[in-house]
């Protein structure tokens, strides 16, 4: 810990350990080097969000880094929480890029799988997994922690990052997601953002299961939301996105919005969700991923009535 | 065993295309099990090719002769009296046995037939499965028998990934996903705690991330 009591300082850590409601973005880094349309991005979401989530090569899709995003925004004073994924690097990687995350001022990361590149524009690519996304949240907690590398050999400043990790409570087997999560815990993250979140009530037993294991004492969960633009992608998220569970009755109340009014019920519906997870048991912020619709984050974050953003000295 | 599938015969032809005489080489170990390069399969090759040939108005010839195994040196002397009456050898074993015919015979030149896959066993009657990714350092005593190196899309220790639906993996509603299957089996049994265990980082140096391997028994060395 750090001589004020937190893991890493960041901003995001800052507001959770204030007891307030966290509020995180998300945006996805350009498909090149084109640096003013990741700023047109994610300047939608300054002053409205903790902290944004840059994504890593998402959908296995290639991207300009999220190291090198995330210190962008560093350097443009919006923080960013740096997500890595395993299907890219093995270990040396990883620590390395912690490692130069952390120099460049990063101070929050999500360690996550990643999607196969099956899914991906460069399917022909070796996937790598040379650990797992449990693995990856140990070895940044020993790096952080104990100031060790997993070969023993101690690290010249350890990298004081606020480690995060994802949870799909919508996966299957259903009943054992609660404990994968208990398992990220004890690795050693400190927040969870979750999968998005459309079957609600499947959420609401997710997280009595998770307060009744005492996980919510452990670590802060934040929800997770994506805002539907229409019927069709609900349909298509539904079909196409893996571990996504989409109600019939979402997919037929956008419908029933009529044209031209179901991005409107997508916004409504998901400023509901974020009313109820403030009250929810357990939900310590909402995570939401306003993917290719940055632009409606101000929108939805007024909606939802959760400006203005705490600050600190 | 190892498990192959055989190559496009297009593919074939056109490794042979300047060539007159060739022999085309069987195996009767694996290859034979799974269908792909035994007696069988080696006379199936052998009259497509033959055809093929004569349809292009460039008749070849070819022999056939189908060995114990060839990745055994013992069984390649089966070859040694013809090998060099002919402008090049089609092998119809899995990788090694090209291999082990170039080193045997180092003047001439060897062609593969087949793909080799993976190792695994039949699931069903025309059906071959992988179960091994040869990783050097078995864990399936921890999995319940169920090896997540081999059969994980992601070869994560600590699943199911979030992309595991309805028991099946994210890359395709072909492949179990078998986490699900491992998952269930412990539920099942009562012993969830085993995967409340955070395993150690694997230590891929005994699998080919390590170099190409050897097995050295001692005892057995001349």
């Amino acid at each position: 810990m750090n001589e004020n009591g937190l893991k890493s300082g960041s901003n995001l850590e800052k507001v959770l350990v204030a007891g307030h409601f966290a509020f995180t973005g998300e945006c996805g880094p350009p498909k090149g080097a084109n640096v003013e349309h990741l700023k047109e991005k994610y300047e939608h979401l300054r002053g409205m969000v903790d902290s944004v989530n840059i994504t890593d090569n998402q959908t296995a899709v290639v991207r300009m880094s999220s190291v090198a995003a995330s210190a962008i925004m560093v350097g443009d004073g919006i923080e960013p929480n740096y997500q890595m994924v395993c299907r890219d690097r093995n270990r040396l990687a990883m620590m390395a890029d912690i490692l130069g995350a952390y120099s460049l001022g990063i101070k929050n990361m999500l360690c996550l799988s990643g999607d196969h590149q099956h899914f991906g524009n460069h399917p022909q690519s070796k996937n790598v997994y040379d650990i797992d996304s449990i693995q990856l949240i140990a070895m940044t907690k020993l790096m952080r922690d104990e100031g060790k590398f997993p070969n023993g050999e101690d690290v010249d400043v350890p990298p004081k990052m606020f480690i995060g990790a994802a949870s799909n409570p919508f996966g299957d087997p259903y009943e054992f997601r609660v404990h994968r999560l208990a398992n990220k815990i004890d690795a050693g993250t400190d927040f969870i953002q979750t999968q998005c979140i459309y079957n609600m009530p499947r959420f609401r037993e997710f997280m009595k299961m998770a307060v009744d294991m005492g996980l919510t004492e452990k670590c802060y969960i934040l929800a997770g939301v994506t805002p539907m633009k229409s019927a069709r992608m609900a349909k298509y998220m539904a079909k196409f996105v893996p571990g996504m569970d989409v109600p019939e009755e979402l997919i037929t109340r956008l419908e029933g919005a009529g044209k031209g009014k179901q991005a409107a019920e997508g916004i409504k519906f998901a400023v509901e969700q974020i009313e109820e997870f403030k009250e929810m048991e357990g939900v310590a912020g909402v995570h939401l991923m306003a993917i290719e619709w940055e632009h409606k984050v101000p929108e939805i974050a007024e909606m939802a009535k959760v400006l203005p953003r705490p600050t600190f000295d | 065993m190892i498990v192959a599938d055989r190559k496009p015969l297009e593919e074939i032809l056109e490794m042979i295309k300047d060539y007159e005489k060739v022999l085309l080489v069987g195996c009767k170990g694996c290859v034979t099990v799974c269908n792909v390069g035994g007696r069988k399969e080696v006379e199936v090759l052998g009259a497509a090719l033959r055809i093929a040939r004569k349809k292009e108005g460039r008749p070849i010839t070819l022999d056939e002769t189908t060995i114990e195994r060839q990745c055994d040196p013992e069984y390649l002397e089966q070859i040694r009296d013809i090998h060099d009456q002919y402008d090049g050898i089609l092998s119809m074993a899995c990788g090694v046995g090209p291999q082990f015919l170039s080193e045997a015979y180092p003047n001439q030149k060897f062609y593969p037939t087949i793909n080799t896959k993976f190792m695994g066993g039949a699931t069903e009657h025309g059906v071959w499965e992988e179960r091994c990714a040869g990783c050097g350092t078995c864990l399936i005593h921890k999995y319940d028998g169920l090896c997540p190196i081999a059969r994980c899309s992601k070869s994560i220790m600590h699943g199911p990934c979030g992309g595991s639906a309805k028991g099946q993996c994210e890359v395709s509603d072909d492949i179990e996903c078998i986490w699900d299957t491992i998952v269930r089996k412990k539920m099942e049994q009562g012993r969830l705690e085993d995967l409340r265990i955070i395993r150690e980082n694997k230590d891929w140096r005994t699998a080919r991330d390590g170099g190409p391997r050897k097995s050295i028994r001692e005892e057995l060395k001349k």
